[in-house]
């Protein structure tokens, strides 16, 4: 022991770090601190930390080359030992690591820790949140599959809507003119230089902020931080209800972040790695693309936008969100901590989670998108074709073959992009449909110039018969007065 | 003392060793923009867009839409398949071609080509296309992109190298006529 402790003087007569750390873990913070809602910048950290190790893991294999990405990639799936095992630690380490950093600025925000004179710290969090975002896409794309290279494509067409320098950011952002084996290459820079690089500076900003500020003291609803008296009486608590960090508070730090860590090995262990999908080959354009996880709800928001309101909101839209983020310790730097007094910043994160929560929901089942093989592998349900015509019959022959079960379901199955047809009889006369059919609308493409005369009464026919058992199909009233007796019984049946 | 903190050679010194210094990192700044810049000034030299072949004209039936692929003008020996391009050729009829891109003029998507219901489809945000490319229904606010054609020996080339994106219409042609059913 002797020997040890005068090696470790022997260093510390050089480096003299061993006190300031000392003072570092042993600063007093106030008592109400050491609690469970203090434990997620900390976890933040060390998966931060776990994503460090397990990327430079992963680099000795991967290959940042568009030629050879994929094919590294399936490598580490299936041929060298355990590989699979980095690449679904470091994909769920991820997804992790957002979610934590999120959870840590909602309880931020809600125990008003943005507020003077931590003003700074937010700001550098806000900057480390865009950051893990940048991480977040940057990595999708090394995982360079058909999912990456069509994401790529979306990320190059909003980008190109910028005005007057649009084509330019493009080019810029791919390296050249389409993407390809430069792209990879910027986005690798990107995602293993730049932002880590970034990202360790900010947290160790972040971390030396909390440390020289203190830790944001629990709020108590009535005690109003002011500039003016807010520093004493923090030093005023510290003293008089204050215990020292380490070992009063870090306890509770350290099981989480174990169990955090632990949590990651279980997801990736269970779950298994993220893809890759199917090789990035542009010529194969039988693929569905999807973003991963963290932005399907932003996915979802550019399909639901109104198309007039899209580049207006893509533009803006981040600029006024970041904008609000940033200024916000200068628009409410004083004040009320306490979430009990503050009604709206509860309200706020309510809306925003219940909002994001909505849209990532939307777009797992994604609506909008049509059933791209539903006209091939659905059939029409068999209830729907008994005691029909052949006139009928033929119509649910054309439903099927005109794709039209790409986006109308019938019993259930098929498209969701338009109205289920199950009943459609009932909403819509003979000549609706027969309009709607031809002329389209309300988001339906016109079917005029793919369909002879013979396949629309044989269509509409069948659409017709497609009401509930019992109730009639809808009617026109003023068929009777024009058509006369013949007015009731449908073309088919005339 | 008060003297030599005022203007001394010290002083003096450090302060031309800083302009020294800025004037290195000035001089160096130019070639480092110009190497980040390079994908873009290339590009507004039109160095990214060629004529290339998709092959003899009777390999596209008349009256038919088909996927025809063809090799980036630009390539680098990294690209591996991402190299290839794929693009919807429609033969009106003789020499009559439009040439759509296969990306979606929403967000960038493989729209698909449905010949039974003449349509083209994209899986990504349900933007649909006529056959003439035009909008048909969805997000998108405008039809295909089209790629500039001749035919020339029986052979069908485009004028193509750029992705097509919504906010770079300048190279490629707009949609001609709007939908009519």
């Amino acid at each position: 022991m002797r020997v040890i402790a005068q090696i470790g003087e022997w260093f510390d007569a050089r480096l003299q770090l061993a006190a300031p750390i000392r003072d570092a873990v042993e600063h007093p913070v106030p008592r109400n601190t050491a609690s469970w809602w203090y434990v997620f910048g900390s976890a933040a950290l060390v998966v931060f930390l776990l994503q460090l190790l397990t990327g430079i893991l992963l680099a000795l294999i991967y290959v940042p080359s568009a030629g050879e990405a994929w094919n590294s990639l399936q490598s580490l799936n299936h041929e060298v030992a355990l590989g699979w095992f980095i690449r679904a630690l470091h994909g769920w380490g991820s997804n992790f690591m957002l979610a934590i950093v999120l959870i840590h600025m909602m309880q931020v925000f809600l125990f008003g820790a943005y507020k003077f004179p931590r003003e700074l710290t937010w700001i550098v969090g806000v900057f480390l949140l865009l950051m893990t975002l940048g991480m977040a896409f940057t990595g999708q794309v090394l995982r360079f599959d058909q999912d990456a290279y069509w994401g790529l494509g979306i990320g190059a067409s909003i980008s190109s809507r910028v005005p007057v320098i649009g084509p330019a950011v493009v080019k810029l952002l791919l390296g050249g003119p389409i993407i390809a084996g430069a792209t990879l290459s910027r986005f690798f820079t990107l995602h293993v230089f730049v932002i880590p690089g970034l990202l360790i500076g900010f947290v160790c900003l972040h971390l030396l902020m909390v440390l020289k500020l203190g830790i944001n003291e629990w709020p108590m609803p009535g005690r109003v931080v002011k500039r003016a008296t807010y520093i004493g009486e923090y030093h005023e608590l510290t003293k008089t209800d204050g215990a020292p960090f380490f070992p009063y508070a870090v306890w509770k730090d350290l099981f989480f972040a174990a169990s955090v860590v632990l949590a990651v090995a279980a997801c990736a262990m269970y779950f298994g790695p993220f893809g890759p999908t199917g090789e990035p080959d542009p010529t194969i354009i039988q693929t569905v693309p999807k973003p991963d996880y963290f932005f399907l709800w932003l996915y979802a928001v550019l399909s639901l936008l109104p198309p007039s309101l899209e580049t207006p909101a893509l533009l803006i839209g981040p600029v006024v969100i970041i904008l609000a983020l940033l200024l916000l310790p200068f628009l409410s730097g004083e004040g009320e901590k306490s979430w009990r007094r503050r009604p709206i910043a509860v309200l706020t994160v309510l809306v925003t989670a219940v909002a994001l929560g909505t849209f990532t929901r939307l777009a797992e089942v994604a609506p909008w998108s049509p059933h791209m093989n539903a006209w091939s592998s659905d059939p029409i349900p068999e209830r729907l074709l008994t005691s029909t015509t052949a006139l009928e019959r033929q119509g649910a022959l054309v439903f099927q073959a005109k794709q039209c079960r790409n986006c109308h379901a019938l019993g259930e199955r098929g498209g969701e992009r338009g109205p289920a047809l199950d009943r459609v009889a009932g909403r819509l006369t003979q000549d609706q449909l027969i309009r709607q059919v031809i002329q389209g609308g309300g988001n339906m493409p016109a079917y005029g110039k793919n369909l002879s005369p013979a396949e629309t009464t044989a269509l509409v026919a069948f659409l017709q018969t497609l009401h509930p058992p019992g109730q009639t199909p809808a009617l026109d009233a003023s068929r009777h007065s024009v058509l006369g007796d013949g007015a009731d019984t449908p073309p088919g049946r005339r | 003392m008060s003297n030599e903190t005022k203007f001394s050679r010290r002083g003096l010194f450090t302060k031309v060793g800083i302009l020294f210094n800025g004037v290195v990192a000035a001089a160096l700044a130019v070639p480092i923009v110009q190497y980040l810049a390079s994908s873009v000034t290339r590009g507004r030299a039109n160095g990214y867009l060629s004529w290339v072949s998709l092959g003899r004209v009777n390999e596209f039936p008349e009256g038919e839409t088909r996927l025809a692929t063809f090799r980036n003008p630009y390539v680098t020996p990294t690209d591996g398949k991402t190299a290839d391009t794929a693009c919807w050729v429609r033969r009106i009829e003789g020499d009559q071609f439009q040439v759509f891109a296969v990306n979606c003029a929403h967000l960038g998507c493989p729209v698909r080509w449905f010949p039974q219901s003449g349509l083209f489809m994209c899986p990504c945000h349900g933007g649909a296309y006529y056959r003439d490319g035009s909008r048909a229904s969805g997000p998108p606010e405008r039809g295909l992109f089209e790629y500039p054609f001749k035919v020339e020996n029986g052979e069908i080339t485009i004028h193509a190298g750029e992705l097509p994106t919504p906010g770079q219409t300048a190279t490629l042609a707009f949609y001609r006529k709007p939908p009519c059913a």
